[in-house]
Parts: C-alpha cells; structure tokens; sequence
C-alpha cells in the first residue's frame, strides 16, 4: 500500500475486480436527501446513488402533508415565525442557529422544486397554495395557526421524490438500485468509500470514493406500531456506530398522533390541518382539556399524548378501547376529495372506512427519529460529535442530526430538513472535491468485516429466528420506551434487549442463495436494529427529564439545568459511552412550552 | 378467521432446471390481513425463501405490485378476504423477466421511461426568487397524469408489450403526458420524440387493459390518446 497510485484500481481482498467501483460521489439512500444532494453535486462531478429500494419507492415518497417555507402566499408569513415555531416545537433543544438557516433558505428550496417540474397544488393566483399544520402559528406564536405548508394535494413526498428522479436521470447520476451498504471504508478519520451487497445478483461490491454521503432514513421499524416502511431499518445509523463513531439524541423517537388503526399507516396531518377533528368514545373533542388554544393543532408530542392518555384512562373507542376517530365528516365531500384524496382511498382501502360517512379510526404510531448522526451545518459528519468532521463524510435528512428538531419536529420540517440539508450537503460535496482531485488509499483489508458478516449470516443454522426476535424486539420498544417510559421499565428493557442480540448469535436463516435474498437482508437489518435500539433505550434512561417526545412518567417536567443538552453516544467493544454538548441558543430564551 | 391457501408461483434462479413451479401455504386470516400481510407472515414464520419485493405498507411506494388471481395490483392494498374464495393464486407480473418467485426485474420500465425524457424541458429562465405562475385550471390537467407510482403493473398487464419488448409501455406513456400537459413545460417535441414509432404510440391498439390493471385508478390509455391526437396535429400542422 506504501505505493498507491490514485490512478489504477487496486484489489481488495476477496473481491473480484470487477466488482470494485470508483465515484467521486457515493451516495447511500435515494430518499429527498440522496437525490437532492446528487443532483447538486452531478452538475460538476461523478455521483453513484446506492439504495436498497429502486430510487422512487424510498420512503420519503409516503410523506403527504407539505413542505413548510414562509412564501406567505396565502397570508403574512415571516422567516423568524417560522424559526420560533420550531424552536418551540422542538421544545428547545434544536440548535438555534442551524434553525436560522433552515427557515432562511427554505422558500429557496420550495421554488426550486417547482422550477424543477414538481406539481404543487396552486391559489387562485397560481402561486404554490399553503395549508395550516400543527404548531405553525403567526406573530411567534400568539396569533393562530398559519398557511406555511406547501403542498401537492395530499402527495407531497411522492411528488418532490419523483420530481427529483427525474432530475437526476436528466443529470445522468448514475443509479445502483438494489444495493445495500454493508460496510463504510473509515480509516484514520478519512471516508475512503463503502461496501455493498448486490441484492439482485449477489455479491459483495466496493466504491471507492473520495466523499461518501448517507440519506439513509429513520429507525422507525424498531417500534412495533409504525407509519414507517420495511425498509426503514435504520441501517446507515448502525454502520456509523460500527465505524466507531457516535449517535445524537437517540432517545427522541416521535409518535404521530394519527396512525390508521392496526396499520400504522400514515394520515396526514393535514387532516387535522384542514380542520378534522379528534374524539374519544364519547364524541368529545378532547384536546380541549390538552391544547385549549390550539386545539387539534397543537404540535404532534402534545396530541400524540393527549391520544394515548385518553386511551390508557378508558376513554378510547371500540371494544378494546385502544384507539380514537378521526373525523372529518363535517368537511364535506367536495373538500375531502380535492384536498385529502389519499386519505379517502387509504382509510377505504385498509379499514374500509368511508371518511365522507364515518369517523377513522386512529391510533399514535412511531413516525420521526429526531436523533441520528451528528453532522455540521454543511453536513460533514462529526467524528467527536462536536466539530471534527470526518474527512469526506456526509449526512442529510432522517438520518442525521443537525439538529433543527431539537426534541419533537414539526409537520412538514420533515421534507424540508431532507432537501434543504441534501442541497446543502451536494455544494458542501462539490467545495470539498474542488479542492481534493486524489482518491484516498484504499485499504486492501477494506471488505474484511463485510465479507465476514455476509457468510457468517449465509451459513448461520442456528434455531432461533429473525422473524421472532424482531417481534419481540418491537413489542417490547413500543410498550417500554414507546410514547410513556419510566425508569423501571427502561431498565428492565435494557435487561430484555441483551438477551435479544444473544438470541440473535443464534439465528438460522432458510435461503442460503445469494441472487435476491432478503432472509439474508432481513437478517442484516435486523443485527442493526438491536445496536441502535440499545442507544435509544440507553440514552431515555439516563435523560432524567420530559422533554419534546422524550416523556418520563417518572421525571414529567423539563429540566433545562440538568438536560438542555444534546446526547452523544458510541458503542466501544460492546458498551455505550455517553457524551453531550450544549444547545446553540441564539434568539429564542427557554421559555415554559404551552399551546 | 378463515383458512385460506395461498398458490405461489415460484422461480429459483439457482434450479433453472425445476423452471416455474407451484407451491401452496395455508394461513389463517383474520379480517383486515392485506395479501402483503399474509405473505410476510408466510416468509417470516413458514419459509424464509419466499421472496418478494415490499417497502412501504401504504399503496405509495409500488414495490409489491404482483398478479393476484389474475390481475394486476399492489399486495398491500389487497384485502385478502375481499379476494373471496379460500384459494388465492399469486403469481409474478407477467411480461417481465422473472429474477425469482414473485420478484421481476424493473429494467423494461426503467427503458420506458429514459424514452421520453422524463422531466420538465424549459428553455426561458424561471423567474428569479418566485415560483412560475400556474392556474388551478392548468394545474388540473395533471391531475390523473403525476400521481403513478411506477408500479409497472399496466404495462406488464398489456398484450402489445407482450408481443414487442421493446415496446415503450403505458406507464411511459403516461409519464411524457404528464408533461406534454403541464402548462409550465415547453419540450413537447422532445417528450414525444421517441412516441411516433414503430415501438411507439402507434403500438397501442386501445385494449384498455392498462386502465384496468392501474391499482390508482390512473387511465393510460386517455393519456395515449391525448398523445396520439397531438402527434396527428403536429404532422399536419
């Protein structure tokens, strides 16, 4: 290795040549973040996109409410409205100044997207049309709720996530559907590129690059009751801790408060937005003894716990009581159908619930992870957590953890994180490939751990199942560290998750191909899970305090002397260490956090 | 609870040999399973070689598109007891290369698509710090057209796709509508330019099986015509 020459490919031990690549840009996830960062940066350099799913089924596309941006199309709109209401709606612990760029450059964002082709629904004037969303309010929170979120009808995801497909295709990215990241290549805090699985053909596959970035989305599967896709395993986040470097904020995990009963399945807020109302069995709108001012537009921790109190207190409908309407009959068809068509067909499709006629049922469902990998407001991932990046190494969106969410995001700041921070990751991308022309060394043991992984899983006979521990494992995330925890239970999960992952030392799986094997991916997935659930589980337990999502039965009030900090933990040679760093509080003093 | 028996139709690309064959799961369903649902249970507590592609749950992401008893639709959509009957037919879209068991390979949708340069053509610059102007009338022309999921269950359901496989396909089709129609874009020609083919538009003989088979309710065909009657216009204007 002593006499690398950048030019030629070298061999990696046990990998065939042909299977080694070479991007300048490699990017993992082909969600909002992946895409916008390789259309940013393909513009100048050569840019892979690596994802498990073909690019369009990622699962951004499943978002549907709106993007917030401040265009004050439909009525007055400032920057720093914006800005305070999701400093609040983070319960103050996103990083203000970070908070400052993001509702700065959002309009930016938003009209980009519509020069790009997305299909926004319009006003009359034929601007892009806004609707409300919980907790964004007008004049730093004493007026009411304002029109910020732009939308596509109720398929805003699905249409800022093909609208981006399409120009990547346009920007001739070059697309590795079907590839799933087994490995990052991290030497000497220098990102040197990744190992991946060909899920179609098989085989262990190297990129070497000169940046890597993930978008690689949320942890939301490791809950039982989820508005989140199989896919959404939250990989990219275990393969940070296996390169030995830390997570943020993992314990805030949010509940949406309206989930289709059973499913999980997402229904919008905008729901809510456009005026349905919740009850309980009684017929009472009950966020009247929660949110007295805002009512159904409160933001979604509040709501998602005013749902669940309401349910665990016997007040929840149907026979089991565990779940509460949704109703939006007073809507009127013609409104429903032109504004929440998605939610007429999904409701009809899976409940068989006609939402002009009947209430739906809904139930809170693990929707956002506010934590992730700690990234720098150019998205350079931070080797300490703090200020050192790693060389080469980026993250946007779900994944990462910049943070503008602090304890509870808002509606719609979602899409918005996603595009804004991958834009903003692709011209960090292309700053840094100016000035660096040479591919790092590439180790030559670099698919060691990968290879390792992949036959151990191959070969694994043992008699425990993947399917059965993961069960277990979401059962026991939903109920011991789901909307409600305590120390007790926290602990006791701790206990129940160490017995998990020795399970999962003896697991045997049926298909031991290599062309299109998911038991094999499955298996994987799974191995990720337990490491990052270990972290959530661990950092709920020492964060004595509620805040945000984050709800301690045992510790109800929020404790800015103890814990207006960010959490930082890694996992070294099979135990969590903890960290933390201080909020960046900038215009916007902690103030108690009523709605 | 119901009995219900799913006949898989299976493919091992390891046994070429064996080909496509028939295997049968019997599973108890309870009201509100979805076909996605059963097949996971199959896969996760009967046989972990069941494969089959699936993300997001929600009719959204169009992963799970497959032939069920016969017709085109996504599995997570389908309610296996509104399916009726106690035996339940699941077999690969038809018209695509199979990789294995219920799983194609997406590459003749992704050749349709690159056909008909699919994003918006502009040659004025947008204007500066604002959106462009669009009409709630113009902006409802592609209502119906931007909505697929590229699920490829129209095309794999089309007898001229069939028989030409190289034929451009529905879903194209339906793209370069989408924005032949938008108000915004001003690349008609380029959209359209790979349409007026022998593997083309021309193709299509109206047989309205896309229609039927679009699990949103989308309507090809219409935006087939519509391009049909714009290629006429141009050749005569």
């Amino acid at each position: 290795m002593t006499n690398f020459d950048p030019e030629t490919i070298h061999d990696v031990e046990g990998v065939p040549i042909h299977s080694v690549h070479r991007h300048d840009v490699v990017i993992v996830g082909a969600g909002l973040a992946g895409m916008r960062a390789a259309y940013e940066a393909s513009s100048e350099f050569d840019v892979a996109v690596l994802s498990k799913v073909f690019p369009t089924r990622s699962h951004s596309g499943a978002a549907q409410g709106g993007i917030a941006a401040s265009l004050a199309n439909e009525e007055e709109d400032h920057w720093e409205w914006h800005m305070f209401d999701t400093v609040k709606g983070g319960d103050y612990l996103g990083d203000q100044d970070i908070i400052e760029t993001l509702v700065k450059e959002a309009p930016i964002v938003v009209r980009e997207f519509e020069h790009m082709g997305c299909p926004f629904s319009r006003t009359p004037e034929g601007r892009i049309a806004q609707r409300k969303f919980g907790g964004h309010t007008k004049d730093f929170g004493k007026g009411g709720p304002v029109l910020r979120a732009c939308y596509a009808v109720d398929r805003t995801g699905h249409a800022l996530l093909h609208t981006l497909y399409e120009q990547c295709i346009k920007n001739e990215v070059r697309f590795y559907p079907e590839f799933y990241a087994l490995s990052l290549i991290v030497r000497d805090g220098v990102c040197r590129g990744l190992v991946a699985w060909d899920i179609i053909n098989g085989g262990v596959h190297v990129f070497h690059a000169k940046t890597v970035m993930f978008g690689t989305g949320g942890y939301g599967k490791a809950f039982k009751i989820t508005s989140n896709a199989l896919a959404n395993t939250g990989d990219g986040l275990s393969l940070v801790l296996r390169a030995g470097l830390p997570l943020e904020d993992m314990e805030f995990v949010q509940f949406h408060p309206t989930g289709l009963y059973k499913q999980g399945i997402l229904v919008s807020e905008a729901v809510r937005g456009e005026g349905g109302y919740l009850l309980n069995k009684d017929g009472e709108r009950f966020m009247e003894r929660y949110a007295p001012e805002k009512m159904e537009l409160a933001p979604r921790d509040l709501v998602a716990r005013s749902i669940q109190t309401e349910i665990n207190e016997g007040r929840g409908c149907g026979e089991n009581g565990d779940y509460v309407h949704a109703d939006l009959r007073h809507l009127g068809e013609e409104k429903i159908m032109k504004l929440l068509p998605q939610i007429h067909e999904l409701a009809w499709k899976f409940l068989h619930v006609d939402c002009i006629r009947e209430p739906i049922p809904i139930q809170p469902t693990a929707h956002y992870s506010m934590g992730g990998i700690p990234v720098d407001i150019d998205c350079q991932v931070l080797a300490d957590g703090k200020e050192k990046p790693v060389k080469g190494f980026y993250a946007a969106g779900e994944c990462s953890c910049v943070s503008v969410h602090g304890g509870n995001r808002l509606g719609t700041n979602s899409l918005l994180e996603a595009s804004l921070f991958g834009r903003r990751a692709g011209k960090s991308i292309v700053r840094y490939l100016r000035e660096s022309r040479e591919f790092p060394e590439l180790p030559a043991d670099a698919a060691k751990d990968a290879l390792a992984e992949v036959e151990r899983i191959l070969g694994a006979s043992g008699t425990e199942t993947v399917g059965a521990i993961r069960e277990e494992l979401q059962e026991k995330m939903m109920l011991e560290c789901g909307i409600f925890r305590d120390a007790e239970t926290l602990e006791k999960l701790a206990g129940e998750l160490r017995e998990l992952e020795k399970r999962f030392d003896k697991i045997g799986i049926d298909d031991r191909s290599e062309k299109f094997n998911y038991d094999l991916l499955e298996a994987i997935e799974l191995g990720h899970m337990l490491d990052f659930s270990e972290l959530i589980v661990a950092g709920a337990l020492r964060r004595e305090e509620s805040r945000g999502a984050h709800s301690r039965t045992d510790h109800p009030d929020r404790d800015d002397k103890k814990w207006l900090k960010h959490t930082l933990a890694w996992k070294r040679d099979g135990r969590i260490e903890f960290d933390y760093k201080p909020v960046t509080i900038t215009r916007f003093q902690p103030k108690e956090r009523k709605y | 609870m119901a009995m219900i028996t799913f006949r898989i139709n299976r493919y091992n690309p390891d046994d070429e040999r064996r080909g496509h064959y028939a295997q049968e799961y019997q599973l108890d369903v309870q009201k509100g399973t979805t076909l996605l649902d059963a097949l996971n249970e199959i896969k996760w507590k009967q046989d972990g070689t069941l494969t089959f592609r699936r993300s997001c749950r929600s009719g959204i992401c169009g992963s799970c598109a497959m032939t069920i008893n016969g017709v085109n639709n996504l599995a997570c959509e389908t309610q296996v007891l509104g399916l009726g009957g106690s035996t339940i037919t699941v077999e690969p879209m038809r018209g695509y290369p199979v990789i294995k068991d219920l799983v194609v390979s997406l590459d003749p949708l992704v050749r349709g698509i690159l056909a008909v340069k699919p994003y918006m053509i502009t040659h004025s610059p947008p204007p500066s710090d604002q959106e462009r102007l669009q009409s709630p009338e113009e902006r409802e022309k592609i209502d119906g057209l931007y909505e697929c999921i590229l699920c490829g269950s129209c095309t794999s359901s089309c007898p001229s796709f069939w028989a030409d496989k190289e034929y451009i396909g529905p879903h194209a089709f339906l793209k370069a509508y989408r924005f032949v129609a938008d108000s915004r874009d001003e690349g008609s020609a380029e959209h359209m330019e790979a349409l007026d083919d022998r593997h083309g538009l021309w193709r299509c003989h109206t047989i309205f099986n896309c229609v039927e088979a679009c699990p949103k309710d989308l309507n090809p065909t219409k935006a087939i015509s519509e391009l049909k009657k714009e290629l006429v216009r141009r050749k005569l204007g």
